[in-house]
């Protein structure tokens, strides 16, 4: 191979190699909506985003289900945040409806947003929520407490041996992030 | 060739022979041996940078309860010594070696992008001030561990943004080596070098440089979400905006396991170099070699997972990645028996780089089997995140990599510096850094299984007699190096002079061995003869 030979194919090879670590950094951003597809599609992460229709479903009184309830506040966050109770023994088929009850104990409005969370992981597409107030942002007016009803029901479908269940929420603060957007 | 154009070429070489003079000739050279030095003597500073590191958290550690750092401080120390160890000591440190050593070994003149290798040298001091500058910035350096895993890392002051964009330039330099490698190897052997003929060396270089161009990226893409999630409003890994901080984890291990292969199959075929010329014999298996660790880099890309065992996956997940992980023992037991029936009816002598070499062959096994244990995923459960795991990397990290390194010194130092290097020091520090590195990192097996965390300054009191045998080791260890940087020193300076083939039969094993010692500032700019190439082994 001549010098000028050399440096063409040498060039050639340079940029394959550039374009493939370019298509590698894009992947890692491809990856994120990639991944949130597969857990929502596996039910894992404790991803249940969405309210289903109340239908009926046959009740199964000859199982019964302890599942309890954590509340969490995230960092810094002047909330105090509970359920009316910690832990409930249920049917599978039966609808319930739980109260969380939140109290802003600041001077300040906030804007909070509450994600949920299930334990074990695989029990969390049997979890099927009517309405819940996780599906949108919340809002709170300076010392004041709110009543947040959530309604759900666990698939009867369920397999025979689970025996217990943990549903927990995090409140997130995100004030600073809808002031940014609205900036 | 003509011998008349031979004649020219020569003739018209002459003018840029040796290098240029004074401080000047290391900031603006092109030449593969000037920049393998800048990077080696790098590593090995960085080395000492992050060996001291280690030393303040086998102080703190020495005892229970809290002496000398808050800890705060020892996370942060913890989070450095671990990067600075990776990307300033280990990487640097082989990339030095490629440098110096793959246009020697193929029969080239120089590396194929001079310029670029240039570049790619210098953005590291400027990446290495700008990490240790954290130190001193409000809240101090980062201190969530080497992963940076949200929403932890996320706390971080304003070293944040300094440590993504050290990533980001160091990402940039280990990018560039690697293509300049790829197109070194692939573009630049002489004539009858065929690419099953390349020592090991260049072909574990060779797989390592495509590891890093496919997973380099990833990590800079991850660590990026992470600065705009800090400051730009994003929410990649905030759950509060409907991301995930298990996502981080993903991208971090998808880049961070094929990375703890970049760190080590460059050791694979150091110790692929020596053992073969101090046991007298052709390497054993050479094919089913390259081909091992080719399965060993493609293996390392569907593996990640079994990083975060404990976060959740769902059983399948678990399974997979326990068995994918299984299969790695296979291509790297491959290598281990090669390298033992390399030695086999050998007509063995034992100076110190074979020592060194046998000593990565044991211990690197050892770091290898508990690496085994944790692949399990239920056994996993207990191991993760306790000492055990410390020890597991570290055995495969220091007395694998590290000791690989030390190997390769004395193996070429003679070939670089022209001089021996004293082989009692050298035996000195061997023996001192072996016994030492076990005495330090052996017991952490024990106190690990026994459940003490990893990355915590203090520790229940049932630990302290292991922590305490823990910290005399490491700083033996420590300072048993001072006695491998005197050494290197004294082989710069002087010494007896070394043969072209500096070991006895040195020469079939490998080009660089038909070059003078020291080698010409340009090595092959006549391409080897190919009868040279095609006696080697």
């Amino acid at each position: 191979m001549d010098d000028k030979e050399l440096h063409k194919a040498n060039a050639r090879l340079v940029w394959r190699m550039v374009v493939i670590a370019l298509l590698m950094f894009g992947l890692g951003f491809a990856i994120a909506p990639y991944y949130d597809a597969v857990c929502n599609y596996f039910g894992i992460s404790g991803r249940v985003k969405e309210a289903t229709a109340e239908q009926a479903l046959k009740v199964d009184e000859s199982r019964e289900i302890s599942l309890e309830f954590v509340t969490v506040v995230n960092g810094q966050m002047p909330l105090r945040f509970r359920a009316e109770t910690g832990k409930l023994k249920i049917h599978p088929g039966q609808y319930y409806t739980v109260n969380f009850y939140a109290e802003n104990t600041s001077d300040k409005k906030l804007v909070g947003r509450a994600i949920p969370s299930i334990s074990p992981a695989w029990t969390s597409s049997f979890l099927k929520k009517a309405e819940c107030f996780c599906f949108s942002e919340q809002e709170f007016e300076p010392h004041k407490e709110r009543k947040m009803p959530v309604r759900f029901v666990v698939d009867p479908t369920i397999q025979a041996d689970t025996k217990e269940m943990t549903l927990s929420y995090t409140f997130f603060d995100i004030n600073e992030k809808t002031q940014t957007i609205k900036n | 060739m003509s011998v008349a154009t031979h004649d020219d070429i020569h003739a018209h070489d002459h003018h840029d022979h040796g290098p240029a003079k004074g401080f000047m000739r290391w900031v603006t050279t092109t030449n593969h041996k000037d920049i393998g030095t800048l990077y080696l003597i790098t590593g090995l500073i960085m080395f000492f940078v992050g060996g001291a590191m280690a030393l303040v958290i086998r102080a703190e550690l020495f005892e229970p309860g809290l002496q000398y750092v808050d800890p705060h401080f020892f996370n942060q120390m913890t989070t450095l010594h671990a990067l600075i160890m990776v990307f300033g000591a280990v990487m640097p440190a082989f990339a030095g070696l490629a440098n110096w050593m793959i246009p020697m070994m193929i029969g080239a003149p120089d590396m194929a992008l001079p310029r670029m290798n240039n570049w790619s040298f210098w953005l590291l001091p400027f990446a290495f001030v700008m990490l240790s500058s954290t130190l001193f910035m409000d809240g101090g350096a980062a201190a969530a561990g080497w992963t940076l895993y949200p929403p932890l890392v996320l706390q971080t002051g304003n070293a944040l943004p300094f440590t993504v964009f050290t990533v980001h330039i160091l990402g940039m330099s280990s990018i560039m080596a690697a293509i300049n490698i790829i197109v070194t190897v692939f573009n630049m052997r002489a004539p009858g070098m065929t690419m099953m003929k390349l020592p090991l060396f260049v072909w574990t270089w060779v797989i390592t440089a495509f590891l890093l161009i496919a997973v380099m990226p990833v990590f800079a893409g991850a660590v990026t979400m992470l600065l705009t999630d800090k400051y730009f409003g994003t929410s990649f890994f905030n759950a509060a905006g409907g991301g995930d901080p298990v996502l981080y984890q993903h991208l971090f291990w998808f880049f961070g396991h094929p990375e703890v292969y970049i760190l080590i199959l460059p050791s694979f075929g150091i110790i692929s170099s020596i053992i073969p010329t101090f046991s007298r014999k052709p390497l054993f298996g050479y094919a089913s070699m390259v081909y091992a660790t080719a399965s060993i880099g493609l293996l390392s890309f569907i593996v990640w997972a079994h990083h975060q065992y404990t976060v959740g996956m769902p059983l399948a997940g678990e399974l997979y990645f326990t068995y994918a992980t299984m299969l790695i023992a296979v291509p790297t037991g491959v290598k281990v028996f090669n390298w033992l029936a390399t030695m086999w009816k050998g007509a063995m002598t034992f100076e110190t780089p074979m020592l060194y070499a046998i000593a990565f062959v044991v211990l690197f096994t050892m770091g290898g089997f508990t690496g085994l244990m944790m692949s399990i995923s239920p056994a996993d459960l207990q191991y993760h995140d306790t000492y055990f795991i410390v020890a597991h990397f570290h055995y495969v990290l220091v007395p694998g990599a590290v000791f690989a390194l030390f190997a390769a010194t004395y193996y070429w130092l003679p070939k670089w510096t022209g001089h021996m290097y004293d082989e009692k020091l050298g035996k000195l520090h061997f023996w001192l850094t072996t016994i030492s590195v076990n005495i330090c990192f052996f017991p952490q097996h024990f106190v690990g299984l026994a459940g003490m965390p990893r990355r915590i300054p203090d520790y229940a009191v049932q630990f302290a007699e292991f922590n305490a045998m823990s910290s005399v080791g490491a700083f033996v260890f420590g300072f048993s190096q001072l006695i491998f940087a005197y050494v290197i020193y004294k082989a710069i300076k002087g010494g007896e002079k070394a043969t072209s083939e500096v070991w006895e039969g040195a020469e079939a094993h490998g080009l660089e061995w038909h070059l003078p010692s020291p080698p010409p500032y340009h090595s092959w700019t006549e391409a080897p003869d190919q009868s040279l190439i095609s006696e080697l082994h």
